[in-house]
């Protein structure tokens, strides 16, 4: 079987973990990939720890249970780092994408980790910046496609803005907003 | 042409109802169900279906509006979960007995207490000498089109009997996967229009719903629904035959993975057998002889078909995501150990997985195996019955 990428999304209720993952996996369904998203689904409550899954795979995926070993983690709340094992299970090569105003070596320190990879950018600022609150969720999956290869910007944007139209029609400045911090984390993001 | 999306389960069975195009929906909203419901009342609103939609004040009402609609003529159709279920109780029993051809989604859920919103099967296992149709769904593509056929299945001449169609809550419910989607017009002129024997409406055969019937004729009209019971299965696959026409996709009374070389075998339903296909494929390479029999139809239950399938196996085990508390097993090993008692012995064990939405991961199910692999080298059943994954 060809390799299945597993992605874990670490954020608090509110923060958009669930929306980024299935957004996510709805734009590589897109460009032909097999996907699933889901929660974890616990007492949903605001500012509480939250977890969200992907599994993007070429062929169609068969297994219904948690994502164990993401070799992939992306973490919307920094200050979740410490308190909740972001590092649980994830391979040695594991890519570690965080929302912090850290460097990548000073997030690789707080990490713990060794091997892998650690990226990170500012979403809350950016969000911020164009969208007009704290949301960081839109901007990471820019910083994401970056540091994984995942898919195209292009095609991701194109996706993203398809759906976007359909949520927020009444509501156009939540669209270019929320592009914008697509491309702008894209831009943005850090690697060691 | 069908197109592959990026679809919940829910809204692949809300998609499923809206190309049904029922003439009367009457439901509830239950977790993990609460979906379904909720898209196909968008349906109703913007004019997208023809649908008739009853908001009602409970479950039983649901079940009960769906049974009038339903003897009145219509094509009618409800969904539910766990305690909603329960709370139909006795009118699915009602359904059944009235012989009415409705079709109902069943999202599986845990049943209280302790109160829990999450997947297991104790409420449709419950509900499986109801005399309903059952069909059990592993992923969201399964549930779309086991729903699509049950309409099929419920109205044919030879069945009339209610048919539920269920898929695990929230892993597939609420999780986003991959499905194709079959164009509207061909799902409309695939289920048709029902065309009752008998009606309230049709005022020129007038006909009795719901009749007193003592002890001069129950006995026989429940044995006709036991009858009725026996034509199921040719149904099924004759409705599936066709279904492979439109859709590319087969179905059977039940699928066999790898199944007819192997030496040790899982029988399971729903999403838990695509994490086991995975593990029979991991295992094979490591050179066991590992199969799976997922289990579509379970009622009626396809006894001889399932013999025939599992005979000759070394070792069996039954995945059970309910308990029926008997102290013997849940109720798939029940039925799957007695249709196998006149067949030449495999040992037969059980497992109670996954109550209340505990994860069942490729590791646990591959250990079920090795266990098998030691119940037939060694030939001796030490734990009949094993729970998988609690805490002890």
């Amino acid at each position: 079987m060809a390799q299945m990428l597993e992605i874990r999304w670490h954020g608090r209720g509110g923060q958009g973990a669930k929306t980024a993952a299935i957004l996510l996996g709805e734009a590589a369904s897109s460009v032909g990939k097999y996907i699933q998203a889901f929660p974890e689904y616990g007492p949903e409550r605001m500012g509480a720890p939250v977890l969200a899954f992907n599994r993007i795979s070429d062929e169609p995926v068969r297994v219904h249970c948690h994502v164990s070993n993401p070799r992939i983690v992306v973490v919307l709340d920094p200050t979740l780092i410490g308190k909740n094992d972001v590092t649980s299970g994830v391979p040695e090569d594991g890519i570690y994408l965080v929302n912090t105003n850290l460097t990548p070596a000073e997030m690789r320190a707080k990490l713990k980790v060794k091997g892998g990879k650690v990226y990170t950018v500012d979403a809350t600022q950016i969000s911020i910046d164009t969208i007009g609150r704290a949301i960081p969720n839109t901007p990471m999956m820019g910083a994401l496609l970056r540091a994984t290869g995942l898919m195209s910007l292009e095609e991701f944007v194109a996706d993203t803005r398809h759906k976007l139209e359909m949520k927020f029609r009444s509501k156009p400045e939540v669209i270019g907003g929320n592009i914008k911090a697509i491309e702008r984390a894209y831009q943005e993001v850090q690697s060691e | 042409m069908s197109k592959r999306v990026a679809i919940t389960g829910n809204e692949a069975v809300a998609q499923a109802m809206r190309q049904i195009n029922p003439d009367v929906v009457a439901a509830y909203p239950i977790t993990p169900q609460t979906e379904i419901v909720q898209i196909f009342s968008t349906f109703v609103a913007d004019g997208n279906v023809d649908t008739e939609f009853v908001t009602v004040e409970s479950e039983h009402s649901a079940m009960s509006a769906t049974i009038g609609a339903s003897a009145a003529g219509a094509r009618a159709m409800t969904a539910t979960s766990s305690q909603g279920l329960a709370l139909m109780w006795e009118m699915l029993y009602i359904a059944a007995g009235l012989r009415l051809p409705i079709v109902a989604p069943v999202v599986n859920r845990a049943l209280s207490a302790p109160i829990n919103i999450h997947c297991d099967h104790s409420d449709t296992m419950g509900a499986r000498d109801s005399g309903w149709v059952q069909i059990y769904s592993e992923n969201a593509q399964e549930a779309y089109d086991n729903l699509i056929q049950a309409v099929r299945i419920a109205e044919h001449a030879d069945v009339q009997i209610p048919a539920m169609v269920c898929m695990d809550g929230f892993i597939v419910s609420h999780g986003m996967e991959n499905a194709e989607l079959l164009d509207d017009h061909v799902v409309r002129s695939f289920v048709g229009q029902r065309t009752p024997r008998h009606s309230l409406l049709d005022v020129d055969n007038p006909a009795t719903f719901g009749a007193l019937d003592f002890a001069d004729w129950y006995f026989e009209h429940r044995r006709q629904l036991a009858d009725a019971q026996t034509y199921v299965k040719g149904v099924v696959l004759d409705v599936a035959k066709e279904f492979a026409k439109i859709s590319g996709r087969n179905y059977g009374l039940f699928e066999s993975y790898r199944l007819d070389d192997a030496e040790l075998a899982v029988v399971v339903l729903n999403s838990a057998a695509g994490t086991a296909k995975a593990v029979v494929d991991d295992l094979r390479q490591q050179g066991m002889k590992a199969g799976l029999l997922k289990i579509r139809l379970f009622r009626p239950f396809p006894h001889d078909e399932i013999v025939a399938a599992l005979a000759g196996k070394k070792a069996i085990a039954v995945l059970d995501r309910a308990d029926g508390l008997s102290t013997m097993g849940g109720p798939v090993f029940v039925d799957v150990r007695s249709a196998m008692y006149d067949a030449p012995g495999p040992k037969m064990v059980n497992y109670i997985y996954g109550l209340g939405g505990r994860d069942v991961d490729t590791e646990q199910i591959a250990g079920v195996y090795w266990d098998l692999a030691r119940i037939a080298e060694t030939g001796k059943v030490t734990s009949p019955v094993t729970y998988l994954g609690v805490r002890e």
